[in-house]
């Protein structure tokens, strides 16, 4: 909220001396002079003044008023004879001055009461602008970070495993739930060539854009390492080809790019999936747990985080995994998540977890109908929660269950739940739309959704189309306008996308028939307003060279 | 797969009625503009608009009616609908185009209310 002493004071200097002598330097003008001249006043808002016009509504004359106030001096040295102060709710907005009248004739007892009532309505007036004011700044900026979110969810999106890697005799599973904020979680797994996997969990500390490109910048540095190192290995591995190698020369190269104050914590792993042995490093992740039996192993090894000290080395253990042993793999989120007493989840509480329940995916979704319990209904997630298990088969079972269970879920709807129900392109040429129309009609009809959610469907994506055409394409039939159909369980996803980037999609405000109808407005411009009227949701994605605007639709009945 | 559209115009005791078949998109300005002003010629009470055999309207279809909608409030003419289907119903609803033209269930109850 803005105060008195910042606040812009209109000040109407009527009168020929007062005019005359302004001076030259004026401080803060805010308006070209009119009749008279206008100049910032800055009020201090321990001055009695304004502790008089707070208290003393309507018309002040100045020349009665008898206090040691620097304002009081200040006005009477612009021959200011009346002063209306502005006030909502006991607040001083602002003051309106008034100099000696043109005509030199003292102001009428008229003249007084039309200020008075001046004031009663003007006051409120200023304050609803200001309120005004102030709420579209917010909306601005609610808009500015929903969109940096839209941003972090989707780097982070598209760089996490689509598809998990499947091994004879053992089971991987993952889950990816992202904090609304978003955090820098993530997670990778590493083939190498002679059939020994890498597997990475990783947290960026912070949260949002720099979060995920961080994420981005080290998932690629590790890969870039692993593979690296790989790519030298002259058929066994070396001295040199171990996690805590990957980790240190990562390390070194992240720590002189990694902007100050953020780091990575990040556990990485490689195991030989035909001898179960699992070579291991850390840095500074939290420690994942073994299952055997009813115990739990913590996978312990010294390091720093990523990306605070170059230099560092990072210890190597290593783990017999046993037919059966199964590992949790986590985030932060999971252990620091807070029940509505302020609770923390705890490193104690998963241990025991662990212990005591089935490894693998099953082990997945126990943790977190655990979290849910324990945080209840109402919880709102602080932090991304990440979990992946890698679990070795009973000796024997696998290869009987092998043929029914698919050796890998990804239970994270975020990400690989999706499946993609078509893709094809158009020129743009004007009509295709149609053609696009029709074809994402049929690609949902096995959807069976009722008529008219089709036709909201139908309409939106035409209206796209042409959008894309129209304005990304520049009509230009060589460019042409992709699309992309995609369903999970929950929602229906329709990607549109242009080759016209760099140029953000304007948002119009919403058309107003009357004004179109007056010839106000152009009698086109409906668009974008039937789109937004016609889908749940709504994402625009602008790179350097293409728009997409994702279209999407809730399944589950809900509009 | 584009309709082009064509608008054939009909003159009934109180109104004079376009008959509208095919796409009413961007391409179809002309036909409608020539259609409404034959329709106007016979210096009716009100022109309906039929929109019983039209499959697709698109943004810019709904910019030719608001058009159409400007000039007929210009010369003082009430322009009426009939034959919409409940998803451009819903349309000429959200885009306020149904607070300036009547949309009725069919042409004998839009003729019935006195052009």
């Amino acid at each position: 909220m803005e105060t008195t002493s910042k606040l812009g004071i209109w000040q109407r200097v009527f009168g020929k001396r007062a005019q005359s002598e302004v001076p030259a330097a004026d401080p803060a003008p805010v308006l070209q002079p009119l009749p008279g001249s206008i100049k910032l006043l800055d009020f201090a808002p321990n001055d009695p003044l304004v502790a008089f016009f707070q208290t003393n509504p309507g018309v002040v004359d100045l020349e009665r008023l008898n206090l040691d106030s620097g304002i009081l001096r200040d006005l009477r040295a612009s021959e200011i004879k009346l002063v209306l102060p502005l006030l909502s709710q006991g607040e001083l907005l602002g003051v309106v001055n008034l100099g000696q009248r043109l005509s030199d004739q003292d102001y009428s007892s008229d003249d007084r009461a039309l200020l008075g009532n001046l004031a009663t309505s003007a006051g409120p007036a200023v304050r609803v602008a200001q309120l005004v004011r102030q709420q579209q700044q917010e909306a601005l900026a609610r808009e500015r970070l929903e969109a940096e979110l839209r941003i972090a969810r989707l780097v982070q999106q598209t760089l996490l495993p689509q598809e998990l890697p499947t091994l004879d005799g053992w089971h991987i599973a993952a889950h990816y739930r992202p904090a609304r904020s978003v955090g820098g979680d993530f997670y990778d797994f590493i083939k190498y060539r002679d059939g020994r996997l890498g597997l990475v969990i990783g947290d960026v500390t912070d949260k949002g854009v720099p979060a995920a490109l961080v994420m981005a910048s080290t998932r690629a540095t590790l890969r870039g390492v692993a593979y690296d190192y790989d790519s030298h290995n002259t058929g066994t591995p070396d001295e040199y080809d171990n996690p805590g190698e990957v980790l240190a020369r990562a390390n070194d190269l992240i720590c002189p790019d990694i902007p100050a104050k953020m780091f990575i914590t990040c556990f990485y792993a490689i195991l030989d999936p035909q001898t179960g042995l699992l070579h291991y490093a850390n840095a500074g992740h939290d420690v994942p747990y073994v299952r055997r039996g009813n115990t739990t192993i913590e996978l312990r090894a010294r390091g720093m985080p990523l990306g605070l000290l170059p230099g560092m080395p990072y210890e190597v253990a290593e783990l017999q995994l046993e037919p059966g042993d199964s590992i949790l793999f986590y985030s932060d989120g999971l252990v620091e998540a807070h029940n509505p007493q302020h609770e923390m989840f705890g490193f104690p509480r998963l241990s025991e977890y662990v212990a005591a329940h089935a490894g693998g995916a099953a082990l997945i979704e126990s943790v977190l109908e655990e979290l849910e319990v324990f945080t209840g209904p109402n919880w709102e997630q602080e932090d991304d929660v990440t979990l992946v298990t890698l679990q070795r088969a009973e000796s024997g079972m696998m290869k009987d269950e092998g043929n029914q269970v698919p050796q890998s879920t990804v239970l994270s709807p975020q990400s690989s739940q999706w499946q993609t129900l078509a893709e094809f392109h158009v020129p743009s040429a004007e009509g295709n739309e149609r053609e696009v129309m029709e074809r994402v009609a049929a690609v949902v009809a096995p959807l069976s959704l009722d008529t008219a959610r089709v036709e909201k469907i139908k309409t939106a994506v035409a209206e796209a189309t042409m959008n894309a055409m129209e304005h990304g394409n520049k009509n230009n039939p060589d460019l042409p306008v992709h699309v992309e159909v995609k369903a999970s369980p929950k929602l229906l996803s329709v990607h549109i996308t242009d080759e016209g980037g760099s140029v953000p999609i304007p948002d119009n405000p919403a058309p107003d028939l009357n004004a179109k109808l007056e010839g106000m407005q152009s009698p086109r411009g409906w668009g974008l307003f039937l789109i937004k009227q016609f889908v749940d949701e709504l994402n625009i994605i602008t790179d350097e060279k293409h728009h997409t605007v994702e279209l999407i639709w809730h399944l589950d009945g809900k509009e | 797969m584009a309709t082009p559209l064509e608008a054939i115009v009909r003159q009934q005791p109180n109104a004079a009625v376009i008959d509208l078949k095919g796409d009413i998109d961007g391409a179809g300005e002309d036909a409608l503009q020539k259609a409404y002003a034959e329709a106007t010629a016979l210096k009716p009470h009100a022109v309906l608009l039929n929109f019983a055999e039209v499959g697709y309207i698109n943004s810019k279809g709904i910019a030719l009616i608001v058009m159409l909608l400007a000039q007929a409030r210009k010369s003082g003419t009430r322009l009426l609908t009939t034959g919409l289907s409940p998803h451009y119903v819903e349309i000429f609803n959200i885009t306020r185009l149904s607070d300036f033209m009547k949309i009725y269930p069919d042409e004998q109850a839009a003729l019935a209310s006195g052009g």
